[in-house]
């Protein structure tokens, strides 16, 4: 089971970000093409770093610790999927942030326009229609 | 190269991505700010564990030798870099879609 630990921590990001698609419906799985597209240059772009950092010395994996799926130039597969994790869950918060953000404008909006009509909906003048302001 | 001289190129690639070449400037606009600081807490709580349990090793002559959260210094900007190119390109692609005609 040790050799799962890498792999339980991206499991543990994911169910930290996940829960934001269905719950602020922030559209970011639906649009899987848009997310692609952007994992594509992403993914090789840090892949290329991690395999020159490894060839560096600059860090190395616990074999104890990760699948030992390892690609050439000793890149552990739970590396390349952390590169698929984090910048998932990274969009999934962006989105979360601007959709509460917009959200809070129209209440904000809301409570400003009932503030400069001197109230809701019901008491504006009579014989006024929607399409006059 | 140090960790420490790539993380700092990183972030500056990212940071060129983001103003100059994309020009999506997430950097100068308020909703990244919030979005980053969340992410960030999560970055300190998952990279800690992939840290402080030795999955990932570092040579400590490739690092400054900070660590925050067992992790070291060089990690926040990994991050950094990682997540500014992501939400950059997201954005970019979000653009695109919507100047297709129809």
């Amino acid at each position: 089971m040790r050799h799962l630990t890498y792999l339980a921590v991206l499991a543990g990001c994911l169910a930290g970000a996940l829960w934001l698609e269905p719950a602020l419906r922030v559209g970011v799985l639906r649009q899987w093409r848009r997310l692609l597209l952007t994992l594509a240059p992403v993914v090789a772009i840090f892949v290329v770093w991690d395999l020159l950092a490894i060839a560096a010395g600059h860090w190395s994996f616990d074999p104890a610790q990760t699948t030992g799926v390892v690609f050439p130039g000793g890149l552990p597969l739970d590396e390349l999927l952390f590169f698929v994790v984090v910048p998932v869950c990274a969009v999934l918060g962006f989105e979360a942030v601007r959709k509460v953000g917009s959200v809070r404008r129209v209440f904000v909006g809301l409570r400003r326009a009932q503030t400069t009509t001197g109230g809701t909906a019901p008491t504006r003048p009579t014989g006024q229609t929607r399409g006059d302001r | 190269m140090t960790y420490t001289a790539a993380a700092l190129l990183g972030v500056a690639g990212a940071a060129v991505v983001d103003v100059f070449v994309l020009r999506t400037r997430l950097l100068r606009r308020r909703v990244f700010w919030a979005t980053y600081p969340i992410i960030v807490f999560f970055q300190l709580i998952s990279n800690g564990i992939l840290t402080g349990r030795g999955i990932v090793r570092y040579d400590p002559d490739a690092i400054v030798g900070l660590r925050l959260v067992y992790a070291p210094v060089e990690d926040l900007l990994f991050g950094f870099a990682l997540v500014l190119l992501t939400l950059s390109v997201w954005t970019w692609w979000g653009r695109r879609d919507r100047s297709v005609p129809g």
